[in-house]
């Protein structure tokens, strides 16, 4: 790990292009990567990780480059995230929160993401509530744009951070047992993670209650189950998803004390994933519904180690999408 | 527009293959049209002395096909109100350049048609243009709220053929049973947009694997069963004649075919679309792709070819749905649902007739009688003292679905830029040419 660290800090040299090991102008997702490339992402964030940790928190890479984030849902980790990302590599960054309401009664998002390149950015961070808006977006313009969330379809960083944190506790992902629970409908998270954790040979188990599983979810690569404990079940790794609250009563589920008493990740059930699994969790938690704070907290929590990683997975992907191949331009890559 | 229209003229199309399967027609004959009336059908109807008329245009009938032209139950015109998208003259257009004689009209305009005037001042457009004839379909309840009933006979002695709620379910059952006894007792037919609203709320797409793939909300195939199953228990309570628009589901089917069994009046209608796309179309989020039912999966496809087939399915309906770029060029969850289709229906459905999915002489019967006959319309047929509605298909031509060939407004298709095997080269509605694509090459020449 790190073995490329020395290669794209200034001053060292830089014998492979971004391009050439992420053949892609955008980020949109992970179903169109190849594992080499999600390797490529990885190892190019194990060189980065640093930077965060570093006196001086900031490399030159994109000096001179112009990064817009934006957003169109409501958003403090991911958005702080990328915005320190693109700031420590030196890029401009410019943040646009899009409230709903606002959109609704002005532009267009094309209209928007139209004003927003003739000002000439070279990424566009895009985080919709419309699954599929990024790449709507990726079609019309000529910036490079990197999917921060879409509706419920994907969240590639995030797959891509916890994958690094997996690989840095773990050593591998081939081989691993991962249990993603709880809502599992309605979360891009789940998409883009068992995305990657099977490209890269990972074994995956979804489990929630039957309401909030996605139709045909087997579909996705994943063994399903209704209940929490055959899934923890000898499970290397254990992600919790975020249930709203919205869905907390009603025709989702009946309450708040019932979902936290089948199917929130207690000690008890902890332990019955393997003696050194690891607990994850996108954020925002709701301490008591989906995790007991003790196992939020505990040893084995790596919640915390997650958002450290974003912002060294984001430089890496900032720095693919952003940096021109040798003599070419972005526009015509 | 729509080129020459001598009502007075002598056509003879020269031997040529003749399919109407209403007057058990398939074989090689010359056809005579003579002052808008079929006055000669048969080998050697075409005599020396008829062929040297110096009235007579020939047109060779090698290599094509003559049909009676077709008959739409369901398309959506847009005029009154949303003319931007489509307007009675250029949906009419776009149907005579699809072989249709007669199209009608479903009644989501703004304002809806709920009223006579409107179902009157739609057929008064309509005359004025002398292509094909245009039938309003009137709403099942005012304004399509699902509430109260509109004046169905008002509407039915102003010339609508049909009510319905298109675009809207009637949800409510008391309403639906209320309705068709009250259609029955006009003999109109209930046409249902079949949609359990409760089970489809922000459904952007069918629900299936590619659905959680895409991260769209999902349209289960239940929520159309549902309705069907209730509506054909209500149908045959009340005796009325009901129809189920755009089937998209195998379950839906299998209602549809036990019910006919068991002998209730009910007849459906099926999509080119959801005859020949899946909803793995929607992979990449073309808005072109999203239609309401949403196409679904393979099997449904084969369900759905194998009941048109059989009859079980009574005929192809277009769905005609014509939107803008300000509807469809925007995010998918945005986008409006619904694609045009009156242009497309003779290449994509002869593509299934190609792959043995589906018999020539049935497509031409769910194309012309078997619609004419669930809304009380004389079907066009080929016969000696038949009005001339019919059409000339060239089976074997390639084209491309360009935007500038196209003559709806909206080019709101999935096929846009593709090249497609099948095309209408003459139509004939009520005596009357209304497209014929050797004059419009004078016309372009001009």
């Amino acid at each position: 790990m790190g073995h490329h660290r020395g290669r794209i800090h200034p001053g060292g040299n830089v014998t492979t292009t971004p391009r050439a090991r992420y053949p892609h102008r955008h980020l949109l997702g992970i179903e169109a990567l190849e594992r080499t490339e999600i390797l490529s992402i990885l190892d190019a964030a194990e060189s980065f990780f640093d930077v965060s940790r570093r006196s001086v928190r900031k490399v030159p890479t994109l000096r001179g480059k112009t990064v817009i984030n934006l957003f169109y849902e409501p958003s403090t980790r991911t958005r702080t995230s990328f915005e320190l990302a693109g700031k420590r590599l030196s890029a401009d960054v410019i943040n646009i929160s899009v409230s709903t309401s606002s959109a609704v009664k002005g532009e267009t998002l094309l209209d928007t993401v139209k004003n927003l390149e003739a000002m000439c950015p070279d990424v566009l961070v895009i985080r919709h509530q419309a699954s599929g808006a990024p790449h709507y977006v990726a079609s019309r313009t000529n910036a490079a744009v990197v999917n921060a969330g879409d509706g419920t379809h994907e969240h590639p960083t995030q797959a891509l951070l916890d994958a690094f944190t997996i690989r840095r506790r773990k050593g591998r992902l081939e081989g691993l047992v991962v249990a993603i629970c709880g809502d599992v409908l309605h979360s891009r998270v789940a998409r883009s993670n068992v995305l990657l954790l099977r490209k890269m040979g990972a074994t995956v188990r979804f489990a929630g209650p039957r309401t909030l599983l996605p139709p045909a979810a087997e579909a996705l690569g994943a063994e399903v189950h209704d209940r929490l404990e055959p899934a923890l079940e000898g499970a290397d790794v254990v992600m919790m998803l975020r249930v709203q609250r919205e869905r907390l009563a009603g025709t989702f589920l009946p309450s708040t004390r019932e979902y936290s008493r089948k199917f929130g990740l207690n000690e008890a059930r902890l332990a019955l994933a393997a003696p050194d699994a690891i607990v994850m969790h996108p954020g925002p938690m709701n301490r008591g519904v989906e995790i007991d704070p003790a196992v939020a907290d505990g040893s084995r929590s790596v919640i915390l180690d997650q958002v450290e990683a974003g912002v060294a997975v984001r430089m890496a992907v900032l720095w693919m999408v952003a940096t021109e191949a040798e003599g070419e331009p972005i526009a015509g890559a | 527009m729509l080129g020459p229209q001598r009502k007075d003229g002598l056509l003879v199309i020269a031997s040529v293959r003749a399919v109407d399967p209403g007057a058990n027609l398939d074989a090689i004959v010359d056809i005579v049209v003579e002052g808008g009336t079929i006055t000669r059908i048969g080998a050697g109807a075409a005599t020396k002395e008829i062929l040297a008329s110096e009235r007579a245009r020939v047109i060779s009938g090698e290599g094509l096909l003559c049909v009676p032209a077709f008959v739409d139950l369901h398309a959506h015109l847009r005029e009154p109100g949303q003319e931007y998208k489509e307007d009675i003259a250029s949906g009419l257009a776009a149907a005579a350049a699809g072989g249709f004689a007669h199209v009608c009209a479903m009644p989501n305009t703004r304002p809806v048609n709920d009223t006579r005037s409107i179902t009157e001042a739609m057929i008064a457009k309509a005359r004025s243009i002398e292509g094909p004839a245009l039938h309003p379909i009137g709403a099942i309840t005012l304004g399509q709220k699902g509430a109260e009933l509109v004046e169905m006979a008002d509407l039915k002695d102003a010339g609508a053929v049909a009510v319905s709620d298109d675009g809207r379910c009637v949800t409510s059952s008391a309403v639906m049973r209320r309705a068709l006894e009250y259609a029955a007792n006009f003999d109109l037919p209930v046409i249902q947009h079949a949609e359990d609203h409760a089970l489809t709320e922000g459904a952007l797409m069918h629900e299936g694997a590619v659905s959680t793939r895409l991260g769209l909300r999902g349209w289960p195939r239940v929520a159309e069963d549902i309705i069907v199953a209730r509506d054909v228990l209500l149908a045959e309570v009340t005796g009325a004649k009901y129809h189920v628009a755009h089937v998209s589901s195998r379950g839906a089917v299998r209602i549809i075919r036990e019910a006919k069994a068991r002998g209730i009046r009910v007849t459906a209608e099926v999509t080119p679309h959801h005859l020949t796309l899946t909803d793995a179309s929607v992979i990449g989020y073309d808005t072109a792709c999203k239609v309401n039912p949403p196409l679904r999966e393979p099997e449904d496809v084969a369900a759905l070819c194998e009941a048109l087939a059989d009859g079980t399915i009574d005929c192809v309906a277009t769905d005609h749905a014509p939107h803008s770029s300000l509807e469809k060029d925007c995010e998918f969850a945005e986008a409006s649902p619904g694609m045009i289709g009156l242009e497309l229906v003779v290449p994509l459905l002869l593509a299934r007739v190609r792959e043995g999915a589906l018999p020539l002489a049935r497509l031409i019967d769910a194309l012309t009688a078997a619609p004419a006959r669930i809304v009380g319309l004389s079907a066009p047929t080929l016969r000696e003292g038949a009005l001339a509605e019919l059409c000339l298909v060239n089976p074997e031509k390639r084209w491309s679905v360009d935007p500038a060939r196209l003559r709806s407004k909206s080019k709101n298709t999935p096929f846009l830029g593709k090249s497609v095997t099948g095309s209408v080269e003459l139509t004939m509605a009520a005596g009357r040419v209304v497209h014929d694509v050797w004059a419009q090459g004078e016309v372009q020449a001009r």
